[in-house]
């Protein structure tokens, strides 16, 4: 009766990722969420499926400037994640399907996440 | 005069806390704790209220809305900092979108401690809250009472 | 064609006790289009965990939100967990599965009461409230707070309940069972909330799926999606199935809670009827280095978080990805077409935790 969870994980470059995408969208998997890791001057992207419990994660790793293209055209409730992205690492992501440019999460410090940021933490109440 | 003492209305808004503070505010107003036998009744809008119910640190994007709404209700009011990060930021102390605080933003009349803040907390800050509220009201009272004293002496004055 | 004239509902508003802000686009009195925005409680937790110790983050974990509260710290300490290969002792897995239950059903009774008050039914917002405060009383007993537990922690729990006490428990659960089902009738059958409910707000299975939709939202519409089914905790030996119903309207939505209030009493009688006995918890040495997305259902839907160590105390990362920001597309979805009298009830039904949401 139980389900056993698995995870794995695929890396995968830029170029490829709509054409991931869109495979995985075919076959019947739904979108979980996008996350990012700030490595040390560049950021990990993680787009997070999964299918009866079996969860794919697609991995690519963008330099600070890169443009990421939008995977909304294809999962349509891709926005959030894209401009929370945006918002909190300042990834530019190019054609979201509802873009808030930049109010989505309007925090005090622009981009907290960012990798340009690292070090340089600013806490209003030190 | 006690009236606003006997059915003070109060507003309530979170301005950025966990909501564990927000989900106590309104179980006061649910059976077992009923603060409408005190003749309080939570409403929505600004301008009918007498007191605010204010909870989390404030964050960037709703400093503005807190001043507004602390601008729209009628004088006399009362503040309540409902939990430790309306007090002083609390756990969320150190997050880089926090203020820490109402009264970093607008003047606070009573701190309720507590993490979440039981509903037995929020009750006795409201009870302190009116005994300030009829301070105020009584402060109120009295300056326009001087105010209206002097005027009637000047006029005494011009006629004679 | 009528003039459009957009209406800004919240940040304040009377509907919620949590700040969100929608601009309704609207003909009239339907709604044609509903754009979010959001933030208004970001306070941006997920940094906080590069200066908290990965022990101590489970506070943090647990305000994220307070409705919540105890899953976020078991999803967190889940992960924490299988990083650092920790296994954690059986009697702690059966109490955090009953302390997830009582969280579960307060929350639902809380959305309930809510949800009734947003049909505009006093009456059966008070009575659920009335409820709740039961199962508040009993999570006090057990923890020492109402709303925020604080007993879950890296390695098992850091409170156990005695035997004596779990009797008790065992004891009140028949007549609670019997006012919680007293009060999911009216939601079921009565004809004002069936006229008020059915039809509204409705979203297909396969919509739902494509949205990425959770919890309730996702199961009223009839995708039997529970993270609980794949056996975290103690649900793997108590064996659990999830509540579904089909027709993916704000009805639906209701009943699928209702019902889940009564599969959670019962799975809260099997864990204390098949309790083991045993220490509650195990002690943790070393730092987590590794990486690991970690799922748990909470009352919302499934929520996720993605822990990564880089072998000191502190976590390198910690993203958490709530059921409410998924939710948030199959929301935008469902608005348009509504009267605007109708948007309380809509926006409510998909059960949005703003805290969680905005971190």
């Amino acid at each position: 009766m139980t389900v056993n969870e698995e995870q794995t994980t695929t890396g995968i470059a830029l170029e490829d990722l709509l054409r991931e995408v869109e495979a995985l969208h075919a076959g019947g998997y739904r979108l979980v969420q996008i996350g990012c890791t700030d490595l040390d001057g560049s950021y990990e992207l993680n787009y997070s499926f999964d299918k009866g419990y079996q969860f794919r994660n697609l991995r690519l790793t963008v330099g600070p400037e890169t443009e990421v293209p939008s995977i909304s055209g294809i999962y349509w409730g891709a926005f959030v994640y894209e401009n929370e992205m945006h918002d909190s690492f300042g990834i530019p992501v190019k054609g979201i399907n509802i873009d808030f440019k930049g109010t989505f999460i309007r925090t005090d410090e622009k981009y907290p996440f960012s990798v340009t940021r690292r070090g340089g933490d600013r806490c209003q109440n030190a | 005069m006690a009236f606003l003492k006997r059915s003070p209305w109060i507003l309530h808004y979170d301005a950025s806390s966990c909501n564990g503070c927000d989900i106590e505010v309104l179980a006061c107003l649910t059976p077992l704790y009923d603060v409408e036998r005190f003749g309080m009744i939570n409403t929505g809008n600004p301008k009918h209220a007498d007191i605010l119910l204010i909870t989390g640190g404030i964050n960037t994007q709703n400093r503005e809305v807190v001043e507004n709404i602390y601008e729209q209700m009628p004088e006399p009011k009362v503040v309540i900092a409902v939990g430790i990060c309306a007090a002083t930021g609390g756990i969320f102390r150190e997050c880089y979108n926090i203020v820490g605080g109402i009264d970093k933003v607008i003047p606070v009349d009573v701190y309720v401690p507590g993490c979440a803040a039981r509903p037995e907390q929020i009750i006795d800050g409201v009870v302190t809250a009116l005994s300030i509220l009829e301070k105020k009201r009584a402060a109120m009272a009295g300056t326009a009472q001087t105010r209206e004293e002097e005027q009637h002496t000047e006029q005494a004055g011009e006629s004679t | 064609m009528p003039e459009r004239i957009i209406v800004p509902f919240g940040p304040q508003h009377p509907v919620l006790p949590e700040p969100i802000h929608l601009d309704l686009v609207l003909e009239d009195e339907k709604v044609v289009e509903a754009i979010p925005s959001i933030g208004y409680i970001h306070r941006g937790l997920e940094r906080l965990v590069q200066k908290r110790e990965y022990t101590e983050y489970v506070y943090v974990a647990e305000r994220i939100c307070g409705i919540c509260s105890f899953i976020h710290a078991l999803c967190y300490s889940q992960g924490v967990e299988h990083i650092m290969k920790v296994e954690v002792p059986d009697r702690a897995r059966y109490l955090r599965t009953i302390w997830s239950e009582c969280s579960r059903i307060h929350s639902h009774l809380l959305w309930l009461g809510l949800f009734a008050d947003g049909m505009g039914f006093e009456n059966l917002f008070m009575r659920s409230w009335q409820l709740r405060e039961s199962v508040l009383d009993v999570l006090e007993d057990t923890t020492g707070g109402r709303v925020i537990q604080g007993t879950c922690k890296v390695g098992g729990v850091r409170r156990d309940i005695g035997q004596e006490k779990l009797d008790e428990m065992h004891r009140t659960l028949d007549p609670f069972e019997q006012q919680c089902r007293d009060l999911g009738d009216v939601f079921l059958n009565d004809d004002t909330v069936k006229y008020r409910l059915k039809g509204l707000g409705v979203i297909t299975k396969d919509e739902a799926y494509d949205l990425g939709a959770a919890g309730p939202t996702a199961r009223g519409s009839g995708v039997a999606m529970d993270h609980r089914e794949t056996g975290y905790a103690a649900y793997g030996d108590l064996g659990f199935k999830p509540v579904v119903e089909t027709t993916g309207d704000c009805y639906a939505r209701c009943a699928v809670r209702v019902k889940e209030v009564y599969a959670s009493i019962d799975l809260i009688r099997r864990a204390i009827e098949e309790m083991p006995e045993g220490p509650i918890d195990v002690k943790v040495k070393g730092t987590p280095d590794g990486e690991y997305f970690s799922r748990a259902e909470q009352p919302r839907g499934e929520v996720i978080h993605y822990l990564k160590g880089d072998g000191s105390k502190h976590l390198a990362r910690a993203r958490i990805r709530t059921p409410t920001l998924a939710n948030i597309p199959p929301l935008v979805k469902m608005l348009p077409g509504i009267q605007l009298a109708d948007v309380p009830v809509v926006v409510l039904s998909i059960d949005p935790c703003i805290g969680c949401m905005e971190r």
